[in-house]
């Protein structure tokens, strides 16, 4: 049992690896599709998952960052600085976004990052002078590393594997810090966590900041990918959509967002056979998944262990019912 | 000579019309371990509260080794030197016993930012297996806090507390719930950590076996108000305190 997830961890590289190469151009697409969504829902990992905030504002930093590369590079800039702008922009909005959650939480506090979801649509879709409005940006280049064209779909999609490990490694390093712990304490219980000195403002501000610069990240590649946006993606259905993969996947489980982005990118993918039905399909297979797994995918062998447990246990007090007995 | 620990001068707290604290005033010496007793309703928790800042006195003032404290933070005081449990079970019960005792104590050590950078058990290591084995609790040491018993997750609780080793620990209710044969056994840990450490304890308990036992010196609160202060012997020969709880 204690092997299952390095095995499934490893059978997860391999496919990532060495898969792409043998597929499509749609198919290495989509590969770099679930990436990028893989670093947009662990940033909203963090902030929901490990540090128990509500938000549903997550596509609005998606967006900053998408068109803080569209921008820059239509104005003749390079990848990398729109890429640096997107960090700073997002993890600057995202600290300011944190202020209501020291004040609000629960539903509240969702519907306080939705607004700011929908103030930031509504300045993609109307200030055309900057982003293009409805017509959006079109034309987005793809940036080269050390003189290597990042063009190609397949040197795009390595590009796009490869800062989705190394944004992983940035998460775990900070989750297995004393960060890690205080954003779990947080979460589970902040009175008891301030009264052991951890300073949940600070923390909670973090997490929206750190949650928002991933996303910021998520948003450059993706304009990088699809090489024209407009405000749709961004709007707060998109952030439901985010939610719902960090939700599916297992919320505070490091490996979540890998397999709800795959739940939310590649499965209405897969489903496409059942034509019309397919979105009824994908419906029905989230409702179904709520409703068993509330915590998640990765929730299985938890509770598959607890289940054991509690088989073992009932087994002991029968024997020991059966002992007294005899 | 040396000063109280914890002053507590004429604190006083209403909720509307009712005075739940009405001017209660008490010293707490280094090294002492001082019980609040008093029937329920007669505003203990709401003076711990007050001293622990989760809510804020109408009037009065407490002040930490000398320091005015009566305005701080839960956290603040924390990082200040002061330590303290809930009435009711407060472990984080997703992180491992370790963990627990790991997260209770490393906001003291470094600044917010070197702590990013830090270790994940803080340094604290050796210091959290002291408290473990102190505390018996080794063969639960990385089983998710969660999954134990109640009266293991007190135990828990409680030597969160002590973590950041702190001048002043307020314990509200430590034997609330707990099975009887732990009782003595919380005694003997409290008895045990106020020798080696030097700590001064504050406790708050309606186990009255438990807190004569335990205690230096004791206070008891009626109605708001603070009806006597003395060593156990003088609380138990005390006639007003025998009316308060047993009626007139």
């Amino acid at each position: 049992m204690k092997k299952l997830p390095l095995i499934s961890g490893l059978a997860i590289a391999a496919i990532l690896l060495a898969a792409p190469p043998f597929l499509k151009n749609y198919g290495i697409y989509l590969f770099s599709y679930w990436m990028v969504f893989v670093i947009a829902t662990m940033g909203l990992n963090l902030t929901v998952g490990y540090a128990g905030q509500k938000s549903l504002g997550h596509a609005a930093f998606f967006g900053i960052g998408a068109y803080s590369v569209a921008i820059l590079m239509q104005a003749g800039h390079s990848f990398w600085l729109g890429l640096a702008l997107a960090v700073v922009a997002c993890f600057v909005i995202g600290l300011a976004l944190g202020f209501p959650a020291l004040r609000v939480q629960t539903i509240y506090l969702a519907f306080a990052t939705l607004g700011f979801n929908t103030a930031i649509w509504l300045v993609m879709r109307n200030e055309e002078w900057l982003t293009g409005g409805t017509f959006g940006i079109n034309n987005i280049g793809r940036p080269s590393l050390f003189g290597l064209s990042l063009d190609g779909p397949l040197a795009y999609y390595y590009f796009v594997l490869g800062v989705t490990v190394l944004m992983g490694l940035v998460q775990w390093k900070l989750l297995s810090s004393p960060w890690g712990k205080a954003f779990t304490a947080l979460r589970d219980n902040p009175i008891r966590a301030e009264s052991l000195g951890i300073h949940i403002q600070g923390y909670t501000l973090l997490s929206f900041a750190i949650g928002a610069a991933y996303a910021g990240v998520a948003g450059a590649l993706f304009a990088s990918l699809v090489q024209f946006i407009e405000p749709a993606p961004f709007t707060v259905g998109a952030s439901i959509m985010m939610y719902l993969m960090v939700v599916v996947g297992g919320p505070g489980y490091f490996f979540g967002p890998l397999l709800g982005s795959a739940v939310g990118v590649l499965l209405p993918e897969w489903l496409r056979f059942a034509q019309a039905w397919y979105l009824f399909i994908f419906g029905a297979a989230v409702i179904l998944l709520m409703l068993w797994l509330p915590d998640g995918l990765l929730s299985i062998p938890a509770r598959l262990a607890a289940k054991r447990q509690a088989r073992e246990a009932s087994a002991a007090r029968a024997a020991a019912a059966a002992k007294l007995g005899s | 000579m040396i000063g109280p620990v914890l002053k507590v001068t004429d604190l006083k707290k209403a909720y509307g019309a009712i005075q739940a604290v009405g001017g209660v005033s008490f010293e707490v010496m280094p090294g002492e371990i001082f019980g609040v007793i008093g029937p329920n309703g007669s505003g203990k928790t709401t003076m711990f509260n007050s001293v622990l800042g989760q809510i804020t006195p109408d009037a009065g003032k407490i002040e930490l080794n000398g320091q005015d404290i009566t305005h701080k933070s839960p956290q603040q005081l924390n990082q200040l030197g002061v330590g303290r449990t809930f009435q009711t079970l407060q472990v984080f019960g997703k992180m491992t016993v370790r963990d627990n005792l790991l997260v209770a104590a490393q906001e003291h050590q470094g600044s917010m930012w070197s702590r990013l950078f830090a270790p994940g058990d803080s340094g604290l290591g050796d210091r959290a297996d002291a408290l473990i084995d102190q505390f018996r609790i080794r063969h639960v040491a990385h089983k998710k806090a969660g999954e134990l018993s109640y009266g293991q997750q007190k135990l828990v609780d409680i030597a969160m507390a002590f973590m950041s080793e702190p001048d002043l620990v307020l314990l509200d209710e430590p034997c609330a719930g707990v099975n009887p044969s732990l009782v003595g056994g919380i005694s003997s840990l409290l008895k045990q950590l106020n020798q080696t450490r030097k700590g001064s304890f504050v406790v708050i308990e309606h186990n009255m076996d438990f807190v004569m036992d335990l205690c230096h010196r004791i206070l008891v609160m009626v109605e708001g108000k603070v009806l006597a202060v003395g060593t156990p012997d003088e609380i138990r020969a005390n006639k007003a305190v025998l009316d308060a709880y047993l009626g007139n």
